[in-house]
């Protein structure tokens, strides 16, 4: 059993994988790293503080001080010189000139400075005696799978599953090529498809570790839930890995240096990267794109995941995504097989 | 019965016949060398012996099978043991994971402990093969042609860019293959490897064979068993038929830096040539002398040096 070539091969390509740290790296870290920081940068806190300005004048400190007691607004009293610059930096979001009538100035396309207006207007009225018409209540709620780090963890997962079922193949098929390791084997009785099988084998291995450190990461530091079934996830992961292992060894079927290999997996991989929706939703892209960006792999992928990870659908729903995942896997591995370049 | 027999070899790349009719027939149990310079067709010739890149035309039997895919491929291929010039294996892999991998290829093979017994890496069974000196990936990469226990070893210039440590360490290793029964058809450049290790060597030169003989017998060839080279420091050189006419002297092959005469006695040739010399009031800056080698056969043949031709 331990003898049998495939074991032997997928061993083999583990071993090489393992005891490369860079490869480590950009596979289990890099992911990490990324959902770190862009869950740091665009964590969900709210609209926060807005800046006004009171302009020095005549009645500047009464004004001021009516509107300091607002909650959410932080004002400054600035001479003209200062005022103009700050509003025009957009440093404060509004600028108020007292007088007999009072004076509003703001850029009216910035969503801030409009509500600027609107709080500063409800401070200085209320200030001035206006009474509610009608009693209100706030209801304040946070959906959860709505914040954009639930958003993001099923794009970086399937981003990630596309870049290491692609380069772990690719990488490594032209670089036996170069070394003429493959004509080396192809002079043994080695079968064609234990080489390639064992690209698969071990993919799956370390697949496990890609996921559960991605999925395990988002949960630990953001909550980030799975609200499907794991075995959903796993099965849609999987599905995925073999596809992008199947456009992999596509790729990589003819290219005879490791340039020419990398300049193809960019190629593959730059629209997907834009157009797939992994940082942000496909749907800004105009709509005669839209047949085009979701018959991309990593689109209907990331649909996929999405799907499972946040709304916690069942795969019998997930039947378009997943068919078109397979079919680009199915395909790209049957043509790889016709033109490989076996030395 | 013939380990290797080959008619009419030919192959093309592009404008370029790289070998250009070729008949060879290999016996079991010898160690037979294709000896020539760097683009003869050395290396064309024995990738095709190997089913590794298919003949523009010709016939090749390998053990009595042919290269046609499929299972009688898979079979011969368990009878052969192949080394390839330029083939680096997995840098992050130990020597024993490397021997192991090849090893699981074959149904029938030596163990692990067998094998590098064999070419004497025993203390870098756990060494990454990045780590290994020239020679020893060399002999590692022999280590994975001999796991399959082979009836038939291809080496395709084992010991090109070796230390000559190195390489007498190898030629032992192939010394012993071919000691317990083994066939073997090896490429080198080297003369003195194929002197020291061939029963019979054929020298290519432009994908042809030029000469086929045992190498005591092709150096016979040149009719006289020693080689004498001369360089003036002062002086002109004496004319080529005043040095052919000197007592024992077979050939003259004079070159811009120093002149070579073959010569059967070298006790009668060299007086003469000195005497010849001092009447002509030429000092000497070098005079040498060897025995003739497969390397004096080659340029007699061809008219060119092996190692820059």
């Amino acid at each position: 059993m331990r003898d049998h070539p495939l074991v032997q091969l997928t061993l083999a390509r583990m071993r090489e994988f393992y005891r490369e740290p860079e490869a480590i790296f950009w596979v289990f870290g890099f992911p990490i790293v990324l959902a770190f920081a862009l869950g740091i940068a665009f964590r969900n806190r709210g609209p926060g503080e807005l800046r006004i300005a009171v302009l020095r004048h005549t009645g500047d400190s009464a004004l001021a001080a009516a509107l300091g007691h607002a909650p959410g607004l932080a004002v400054t009293v600035l001479d003209s010189a200062a005022a103009r610059l700050e509003l025009r930096t957009g440093r404060v979001a509004l600028l108020v000139i007292p007088g007999e009538r009072l004076v509003y100035r703001y850029d009216s396309t910035r969503t801030e400075s409009q509500l600027a207006r609107l709080q500063v207007d409800d401070a200085v009225q209320r200030a001035r005696g206006r009474a509610d018409a009608v009693r209100v209540e706030d209801e304040r709620v946070t959906e959860p799978g709505g914040r954009y780090i639930d958003f993001l963890i099923p794009g970086l997962l399937g981003m990630n599953l596309m870049g290491s079922g692609l380069w772990g193949v690719g990488f490594s098929v032209v670089q036996a090529r170069t070394k003429r390791l493959l004509k080396r084997y192809m002079a043994t009785p080695m079968r064609r498809s234990h080489y390639l099988l064992a690209f698969v084998l071990s993919r799956l291995v370390f697949l496990f570790v890609e996921v559960a450190a991605l999925v395990g990461f988002a949960w630990w530091t953001f909550d980030v839930g799975v609200r499907g079934s794991f075995a959903a996830l796993a099965f849609t992961t999987v599905l995925g890995a073999l596809s992008f292992n199947g456009l992999g060894m596509l790729v990589a079927s003819r290219a005879r240096t490791i340039e020419a290999v990398s300049g193809l997996m960019n190629l593959v991989m730059l629209p997907m990267w834009i157009l797939s929706g992994t940082f942000f939703s496909y749907a800004r892209f105009p709509e005669t794109m839209q047949p085009f960006v979701r018959a991309l792999p990593l689109t209907a992928l990331n649909d996929a995941l999405r799907a499972v990870m946040i709304d916690g659908s069942p795969l019998t729903r997930l039947g378009t995504p997943l068919t078109i995942v397979t079919a680009w896997g199915f395909v790209s591995f049957v043509v790889a097989l016709r033109i490989f370049r076996w030395r | 019965m013939s380990a290797i027999r080959c008619t009419g070899l030919v192959k093309r790349y592009g404008d370029v016949l790289a070998v250009a009719g070729l008949d060879l027939a290999v016996t079991e149990g010898e160690c037979f060398g294709l000896l020539g310079p760097n683009g003869a067709g050395k290396t064309t010739t024995i990738e095709i012996l190997e089913g590794l890149t298919p003949p523009d035309a010709g016939d090749v039997e390998i053990l009595g099978l042919r290269w046609t895919g499929g299972a009688e491929t898979r079979a011969l291929r368990e009878r052969l043991g192949i080394q390839l010039q330029d083939t680096q294996l997995a840098d992050k892999l130990t020597v024993e994971e490397t021997v192991r991998l090849f090893r699981s290829f074959y149904q029938s093979s030596h163990t692990v402990d067998e094998v590098l017994a064999l070419v004497e890496l025993e203390e870098k069974r756990g060494a990454w093969v990045g780590k290994l000196s020239g020679g020893q990936k060399q002999r590692l990469a022999v280590a994975c042609a001999l796991v399959s226990r082979p009836e038939l070893l291809f080496l395709d210039e084992p010991t090109t860019g070796l230390d000559p440590q190195s390489r007498r360490q190898l030629w032992d290793v192939i010394g012993r293959f071919r000691g317990a029964g083994g066939t073997i058809l090896l490429t080198t450049h080297y003369m003195e490897e194929a002197e020291r290790l061939c029963d019979r060597v054929a020298i290519m030169d432009h994908g042809k064979i030029i000469a086929l003989d045992t190498p005591r017998a092709l150096i016979a060839l040149l009719g006289a068993e020693h080689v004498v080279e001369f360089a003036l420091a002062d002086g002109a050189i004496p004319t080529v038929e005043e040095l052919a006419a000197l007592p024992g002297v077979r050939a003259v092959r004079p070159a811009p830096d120093r002149t070579a005469l073959t010569v059967a006695e070298v006790h009668r040739a060299v007086p003469a040539l000195l005497v010849l010399l001092e009447r002509r009031g030429a000092a000497l800056s070098l005079l040498a002398t060897h025995h003739a080698t497969l390397e004096d056969v080659f340029v007699t043949l061809t008219g060119r040096q092996l190692r820059d031709a």
